[in-house]
């Protein structure tokens, strides 16, 4: 239990779909064949650490925050660019990674410092504003980041999809780059949500939910909470950044669209709020359910607007048209957060916890 | 008022001069810089006319926070619904507005902007019963009630008009401009100042000469001792909510005119500004929000021409420095 940090999933059937959803991504390559199986896999992985590091900040010390998905896009865009400029080499990784790093680590702290002194509730609005502003700088300053065109570059040669590492392939599947890239993606989000669950079950985490429950009292028992909240959200942007550079990675393209765009930050919000906030693990079942449902979810909405067209109902086409689906995720969202505050996680939670 | 008179006794509060100047130390500096005065006098009545309607959005919301303390995220939805409902009103009444009659014009205009506050505020009565209601008083939940009410709320807009810009045109003697010398300043900029300029001293009288702005300010202060005086305070609550919502659709109606266009991300992208506004301005004072506005306009015009590439971020410098300044806003409001 110590690589759990003593904080395991509670409950029965909890524990077994986590299970389910770690063992499903752990064996993807071989359980789905495919490129998109792979592709969803791996959006799956780097969606998981995004959204806990997203939750030690909304979870675990109750500050809202907007710009979590800019630090994700200085990840994506920090290792792009390094690997764009620099040429494919490991060595522009870790430079991309240390210069993300420490771009992220500047902007949470001044983010911090600024807004987390006075109100909290500053906070929100001052990161819908300092994310907002980072869009529109990286969509302008195009001789850096391309524009809303982006940037396509070359990853090293181990991890191009065209790289064999044996000839004959493993249980039927190809041992290309691919492959590689794609364990070295789990490798990296299960080794950083392991440590992200460390933080939190730290007496550090113990004092974040102090400060989320009763500000005042924490403060009074002498801990310094805009110490603690600055530092959470410093956390929270290195683990952000760390997905982003893997998301980058993983799609050898960078653009405003896949690490910047304010609906990753819905989504995010989404998954978070659904999945349980509070528990890291609602994280992973947030994001597999999410992941799953964007995949289907819309076909059956395709579906069930075209039968409603058929049978002449007015308005029911357009709201159940696939690219409205976020107005049912927003319902499913809103009603999460009246009736089940902590998501799926605690909905799965076996009865005797909530007595104690 | 006759019980309420004893409070005329106690000093009045001093208003500080300094935070109110401080559009206008803006324009003495950027003024040397610009150089030729009619550009400088265009960009001024250019920015002045787009405070304006920031400020009619952003007083709904520092409103709405002040009183109820709730950060409403669905207020840019509200802008978003105003612009459309504008233009439902303005399309049909095409022949109003291509009429060379200055009467018939702003007829629609007002008509338009009408429908639009009324519209919103009807529909910020819903808001308030299903969104933020059962949240009162929890921040958090707050925060991520209103975000969901305004996912929804934007996916409704695109589910009814469809997902395309929709253009508008203004009415016929609205457009063009009034030239001063060299410098041409936009007839419906001027129209947006005159409208917004009403709206503050309409916020202004109601706020400050009346007994529900009484009841209003008081509730700002301290809440339980208006509810023990016996003032139902959350029907004053649902009022404020109304009068933010429709606040936010006059605005958002005003500037779909002015960009001659329809979209729902206007109610994204003005969310941010007046976020920004209404922090400079200090979390709930309408007069700070005012301040703000007119500020922020100025400031983005003038970095637009004089550094296109800084104007991107000239919001967020000047919240930053502002910040700096004052921790809480221009205009501090007790016990935020």
């Amino acid at each position: 239990m110590t690589i759990l940090s003593g904080d395991p999933p509670r409950g029965r059937r909890l524990q077994v779909l986590i299970v389910l959803i770690v063992l499903a991504l752990a064996l993807a390559p071989f359980l789905f064949p495919g490129a998109k199986a792979l592709n969803t896999a791996a959006k799956t992985c780097v969606t998981i650490l995004l959204v806990a590091s997203y939750d030690v900040l909304l979870g675990y010390a109750g500050i809202v925050s907007f710009a979590h998905v800019m630090f994700f896009g200085v990840g994506a865009y920090g290792v792009g660019l390094a690997l764009y400029g620099l040429g494919a080499s490991w060595g522009a990784i870790a430079a991309g990674l240390v210069i993300a790093f420490a771009v992220s680590l500047a902007l949470a702290l001044a983010i911090g410092l600024l807004s987390l002194r006075v109100q909290s509730i500053f906070f929100a609005m001052v990161t819908l504003a300092v994310a907002y502003a980072f869009n529109v700088l990286a969509s302008q300053l195009s001789w850096l980041t391309g524009g809303e065109d982006g940037r396509s570059f070359k990853v090293p040669t181990v991890l191009q999809p065209g790289f064999r590492w044996l000839d004959h392939p493993i249980f039927g599947v190809q041992a290309n780059g691919k492959l590689i890239t794609y364990y070295l993606v789990f490798a990296v989000v299960a080794v950083a949500f392991l440590v992200l669950l460390r933080v939190v079950n730290s007496p550090f985490g113990r004092v974040l939910q102090a400060i989320r429950e009763n500000p005042f009292r924490a403060e009074a028992l002498g801990y310094r909470t805009v110490f603690h909240r600055t530092l959470a959200t410093c956390i929270a942007a290195l683990g952000a950044t760390l997905a982003g550079a893997l998301s980058a990675l993983w799609l050898r393209y960078v653009g405003p669209d896949t690490a910047l765009s304010f609906s990753i930050m819905v989504d995010v919000l989404v998954i978070v709020v659904v999945g349980g906030m509070g528990s890291l693990y609602g994280a992973i079942v947030g994001a597999a359910l999410f992941v799953f449902a964007e995949s289907y979810l819309q076909d059956v909405m395709g579906a069930l607007s075209r039968l409603a067209a058929d049978a002449r109902l007015p308005l029911l086409p357009a709201l159940f048209h696939p690219d409205r689906w976020l107005l049912w995720l927003g319902l499913a969202f809103v009603l999460a957060v009246y009736f089940a505050p902590l998501g799926i996680v605690g909905a799965l939670k076996p009865r005797e916890a909530e007595a104690n | 008022m006759t019980a309420l008179d004893v409070g005329a006794a106690l000093p009045r509060r001093k208003v500080e001069i300094v935070p109110a100047l401080t559009p206008v130390i803006v324009a003495l500096i950027a003024a040397p810089l610009i150089g030729s005065f009619s550009t400088f006098l265009t960009l001024t009545a250019a920015g002045i006319a787009m405070g304006m309607m920031i400020f009619t959005m952003a007083s709904g919301l520092t409103l709405v926070f002040g009183m109820m303390d709730v950060l409403n995220f669905g207020h840019g939805a509200f802008i978003a619904l105003g612009a459309y409902v504008a233009t439902l009103v303005l399309l049909p009444l095409a022949s109003w507005s291509s009429a060379d009659s200055v009467a018939l014009n702003l007829a629609v205009f007002a008509l338009a902007v009408v429908a639009a506050a009324l519209v919103c505020g009807a529909l910020g009565w819903v808001f308030e019963r299903l969104i933020v209601k059962p949240v009162y008083g929890q921040h958090l939940r707050q925060i991520l009630a209103t975000i969901g009410g305004a996912i929804i709320a934007e996916q409704l807009l695109y589910a009814l008009f469809g997902p395309d810009q929709i253009p508008l045109s203004l009415p016929k003697t609205l457009e063009g401009s009034f030239v001063f010398g060299e410098a041409a300043v936009e007839k419906y900029r001027v129209l947006a100042t005159v409208v917004g300029l009403a709206v503050f001293a309409g916020e202004m009288l109601v706020l400050n000469r009346t007994k529900i702005g009484l009841l209003i300010r008081a509730g700002v202060e301290n809440r339980e001792m208006v509810e023990a005086l016996g003032y139902r305070i959350d029907r004053l609550f649902v009022g404020v909510f109304m009068a933010g919502s429709a606040l936010a659709g006059l605005g958002g109606a005003m500037m779909a005119l002015y960009r001659g266009q329809t979209h729902a991300t206007i109610g994204g992208e003005f969310l941010v500004l007046c976020f920004i506004v209404i922090i400079i301005g200090g979390l709930g004072s309408v007069g700070g929000s005012f301040v703000a506005s007119i500020l922020v306009a100025l400031i983005a015009n003038y970095a637009g021409f004089l550094a296109p590439k800084l104007a991107l971020v000239s919001n967020i410098l000047a919240m930053v420095v502002v910040l700096l300044w004052r921790p809480r806003g221009l205009y501090p409001v007790s016990g935020r």
